[in-house]
């Protein structure tokens, strides 16, 4: 049996499923349904920033630095769909080329998703986590302030960043500046490496701080020679370490098992009720009564939700405990 | 290999290549024809083989232009082999190499040879190729 198989962390068979995972093949949301429960024992770790900061780089010498420690990491690497052709260069991997092998690697492409990931980057994480990996490296889209779709997946979130990306009103902001657990200033050869930390540091020196709390760090890299991984990922291991002490793991999970399972109804609820009337000329006529002004968008999509509530009487919102 | 969805292609060079630009321009092609195109640089047969699996691609293609190639082809396709993907993936070389060559490699295994083409020929080579092996798998 193929579940069987990536329990042992056969990459093959779990390659085969992430394939299926993307494509959307029936056959994967029943494997999927048969693995979850093995999961949730893997550390997830997304990587974020913008593009060209070297997360990917970065991502190689942190595969060594915790293989090192006897850990057994893998990765995803997001990059982005063309919003044109639909087609997409897949290029982080070419950077990840020092670590010993057999470090499992799978490039994806957000196929229409905003936000840094893909559609396929939750499930994706369950298949590694059930092929018994320790530590998931995401690396998300290169990306700008707002992308922190990632923080709620991750369990620890990297924000990288190089010197002279600008000035402390930047580090100020509101978004992904409030949301990474750990700030690396990668490049950090280059010139304004120590200005940046400074900033950074007063950043978060003005932020309000319970005692036993975990408050984010800066860590300086250079990825290029491998220079600050270690410390990297020291920083990384004390945050897990922090967060399961303070019982904020536990937290944490749920909140990303909430989003996931809000996702996955957002997701069913667009496929049902879009599903059903894309049969008939039925959505392309309500199309054009919107284009033409003749209703609503919203009145629309209520109008929309109505058909599908009506087909499916539902019962009450109450459900069966699971056994 | 794959049975719906996109088709994926990995695009590699076997160790000693220097020259890059045939391999990201054809890069591009694929990309601009819809397909995802995963970048791996220099590599052994047995390493390209190795991302091919992870990365469950339906093409693998090679960019050659300092010779060898009959050699490392041969043993990119005994790596695939012993995986048991040789059958179910479609195998380009593309680049400089003798003509006289190209008999061999498609005895080898290889479904397509460009010394040089257009973005149409080599699209549409993958497209029947790549559809020609999922009605046999």
């Amino acid at each position: 049996m193929e579940i069987q198989k990536i329990l042992q962390g056969d990459i093959q068979a779990a390659a085969t499923l992430i394939r299926e995972i993307e494509d959307e093949a029936p056959a994967a949301v029943e494997a999927m349904k048969e693995l979850y429960p093995f999961t949730g024992k893997a550390y997830v770790v997304g990587v974020t920033g913008a593009p060209g900061a070297g997360k990917s780089t970065l991502i190689d010498t942190l595969i060594a630095a915790f293989q090192a420690r006897e850990m057994k990491v893998s990765v995803i690497a997001i990059d982005p769909t063309s919003p044109f052709t639909g087609g997409a260069i897949l290029g982080d991997r070419v950077r990840m080329y020092r670590h010993g092998g057999d470090v499992f690697i799978r490039s994806m492409a957000t196929r229409g998703w905003s936000g840094g990931l893909s559609k396929a980057t939750l499930s994706t994480i369950h298949v590694m986590d059930a092929m018994g990996k320790d530590i998931i490296l995401v690396e998300t889209v290169g990306s700008g302030q707002m992308d922190i779709d990632i923080t709620r997946i991750a369990d620890t979130t990297l924000l990288v960043l190089t010197p002279g990306l600008g000035d402390e009103i930047q580090m100020l902001k509101a978004g992904i500046m409030e949301a990474a657990d750990i700030f690396v200033v990668n490049k950090a050869d280059e010139r304004g490496a120590e200005v940046t930390r400074m900033e950074l540091e007063s950043m978060l020196a003005m932020r309000p701080c319970q005692p036993g709390q975990y408050q984010p760090v800066v860590v300086l890299t250079e990825a290029i020679s491998g220079k600050g991984a270690e410390e990297l990922a020291e920083a990384i291991l004390r945050h897990r370490e922090c967060l399961a002490a303070s019982g904020e793991l536990d937290r944490h999970r749920r909140e990303s098992a909430r989003e996931e399972l809000f996702r996955a109804v957002e997701n069913l609820v667009r496929l049902y009720c879009c599903g059903e009337i894309e049969q008939g000329s039925y959505l392309e006529e309500l199309v054009e009564d919107v284009a033409r002004r003749k209703i609503s968008p919203h009145a629309a999509a209520l109008e929309v939700v109505a058909r599908f509530r009506g087909q499916d009487k539902a019962e009450p919102m109450k459900r069966n405990k699971a056994k | 290999m794959a049975k719906h969805g996109k088709i994926r292609a990995l695009l590699a060079q076997f160790p000693l290549e220097t020259h890059s630009r045939g391999l990201l321009t054809v890069a591009g092609m694929l990309r601009d024809s819809g397909m995802e195109v995963v970048l791996l640089g220099n590599a052994l047969p047995e390493q390209i083989i190795d991302a091919a699996v992870q990365e469950y691609v339906d093409v693998v293609g090679i960019s050659t232009y300092c010779g060898g190639e009959l050699a490392l082809c041969k043993e990119l396709l005994r790596a695939a082999e012993s995986r048991g993907t040789k059958n179910g993936t479609v195998f380009l070389l593309g680049g400089i190499f003798p003509p006289a060559n190209i008999p061999k490699l498609k005895e080898m295994g290889f479904d397509g040879t460009f010394l040089s083409a257009t973005r149409e020929e080599i699209v549409s080579c993958i497209e029947t190729a790549v559809a020609a092996k999922k009605k046999d798998a």
